[in-house]
């Protein structure tokens, strides 16, 4: 193991669930379900409400002026983490499924007609499959899927063909279950060259290295606060301008609109198009701090620092017999995490005796059943790092499943 | 922990009682756990309004399994009025897990309780109202 690139220690002093003891301190590794947050943040969050609290957009009041700066500030920083040309380009939404059914509902609603094809992959996360399928019914769409290999790859083989027909293309950039970390920029490229478009689910991909949506060349970004540091309840749509301005309204209400009658409504410029009511003030805000926390540290310290955690995590996993690890091998195409499974225990089992040793995994399909069944597999346990874990944290994982191994065999 | 596995829990896991299918039956079905995938089908013979012969069978965790197995013990020979009003407590008291604070594992140990519910009240020409299962 490499010394890590950063302060280890006191990052994981900045977070204060880490110092709680359950009957000790958490070995948290599930952070690919939701991260936990520094002391930055909840004091950000906490300032808002203690201090500054007042809607946006409305007061001429000093409260709801200074509200609105620092809600539009985190805008801004939002753009400047993901190399987005403006701010207007951000639109704050509840997660990233809320940002993916926007984009579904918004942009598909109006461009897409019968028989026109969506690419998913196999590896998708629930909430970039069901928007489609939802646009699908209304629309006559057709949704097609780009298969994965054994060691959980995309298969771009065939993909000339796959894309006949094709007018987006939506994509997770990282895998939430196999940590698999997909060419997006080539897919982009082959997405143009039809003529499509190209959606990247981010969620798992944002928190944990640096973010360009200029270099990726793709079209639509989303993601999640609460996985990069930042509270629940805040996410984010990037769209290339051009493509957010041609878009009707996703939901209606205040604050999207310009003027109003009882018959006929004219729309608010994007951003504030797609933000229809009192958005979430304060955890946009901490959504910022999380970002300047993270820029802090630096997204390349962070990612090189994962790479260490992921080697050292399925070497070590490697050395546990009857543990089975889904996903690709150990290298630059794979994120710190492992789902797998135990040949004598089942995920529940495995997550609940790791759970009785305080080590926090997640036990189900993690919301990719098509994955899951491509796998042939009803369910897996998965351990997932971020910049906070240590290899400690990893040894406490191999000594809880010795303990399931000892338990159930 | 100690109290979920502890060794009666395991010893079901381990050796089920009552696993198989029943062919004829007079009740058969299957339910399954969409937050973990996991399957349970449980087979009934049923003779003057008692429960005769029963089996299950389905893949699942620990919990699901250990109850599985118990419940089966517990049913054969059982009136058929007494089974279908057979509840989430008994359950829990014939397993012996105190689930009440943990509803993730509390569906894995209702799970043949669901089947056999399900099926009896359909067998019975009944309905079943859904309150009864939580």
């Amino acid at each position: 193991m490499h010394t890590p690139p950063f302060d280890i220690a006191a990052v994981r002093r900045d977070f204060p669930i880490l110092q709680l003891p359950i009957e000790r301190p958490v070995a948290f590794l599930d952070s690919a379900s939701s991260s936990q947050k520094p002391e930055a943040v909840i004091a950000a969050q906490a300032a808002y409400y203690r201090t500054t609290n007042a809607n946006v957009h409305r007061g001429v009041y000093q409260l709801s002026e200074q509200a609105t700066y620092e809600f539009e500030r985190a805008r801004g920083r939002v753009a400047l983490f993901i190399h987005a040309h403006s701010a207007r380009e951000i639109v704050f939404t509840r997660n990233t499924t809320e940002a993916i059914n926007l984009v579904a509902h918004s942009w598909g609603g109006t461009n897409l007609s019968a028989g026109d094809v969506i690419l998913l992959s196999q590896m998708e996360h629930h909430s970039n499959i069901v928007p489609w399928q939802l646009l699908a019914q209304r629309t006559g769409a057709i949704l097609r899927a780009i298969p994965i290999d054994s060691s959980g790859r995309l298969i771009l083989d065939d993909l000339d063909t796959l894309l006949k027909g094709v007018k987006l293309v939506a994509v997770t950039h990282q895998s939430n279950v196999l940590g698999t970390i997909n060419p997006v920029h080539y897919l982009a490229s082959k997405a143009h060259a039809v003529g499509a478009l190209i959606l990247v689910d981010g969620a798992q991909s944002v928190p944990h290295m640096p973010t360009d949506v200029q270099a990726l060349g793709i079209d639509f970004l989303a993601f999640s606060g609460h996985k990069m540091l930042a509270p629940t309840g805040v996410g984010v749509l990037w769209g290339r301008k051009a493509l957010l301005d041609a878009m009707p309204p996703f939901m209606g209400g205040g604050s999207m609109i310009k003027t109003v009658t009882i018959e006929v409504s004219t729309y608010a410029d994007v951003p504030a198009r797609f933000e229809a009511g009192t958005p979430m003030i304060g955890e946009a805000i901490a959504l910022g701090h999380a970002i300047d926390y993270l820029n802090g540290i630096g997204m390349a310290k962070i990612a090189a620092y994962e790479e260490t955690l992921g080697h050292y995590l399925l070497d070590q996993l490697a050395e546990v017999a009857g543990v089975t690890v889904y996903g690709p091998p150990i290298g630059p195409e794979r994120a710190a995490m492992a789902s797998f499974t135990v040949d004598c225990a089942h995920p529940h089992d495995v997550a609940q005796v790791l759970d009785s040793e305080g080590v926090a995994v997640r036990a189900g399909h993690h919301c990719t059943q098509p994955l899951h069944a491509a796998l042939d597999i009803p369910s897996t346990a998965r351990a997932s790092c971020y910049l906070y874990n240590t290899t400690h944290d990893i040894d406490r994982l191999v000594d809880g499943l010795r303990k399931v191994k000892t338990l159930f065999a | 922990m100690s109290d979920m596995y502890r060794d009666l829990i395991l010893e079901h896991h381990r050796y089920p009682h009552n696993y198989g299918t029943l062919d004829p039956h007079d009740v058969s079905q299957e339910e399954h756990n969409p937050l973990c995938g996991d399957r349970i089908r449980l087979d009934l013979r049923i003779a003057d309004g008692k429960i005769a012969e029963v089996a299950f069978s389905g893949k699942g965790c620990a919990v699901s399994q250990a109850a599985a197995s118990m419940l089966t013990d517990e049913l054969i020979g059982m009136d058929v009025n007494t089974a279908r009003a057979y509840g989430k407590e008994d359950v829990l008291e014939l397993i012996g897990l105190p689930l009440d604070k943990n509803p993730v594992r509390l569906k894995c140990a209702l799970l043949s309780l669901k089947a056999m519910k399900v099926g009896l009240y359909r067998y019975l020409g009944q309905k079943l109202d859904a309150d009864e299962l939580d």
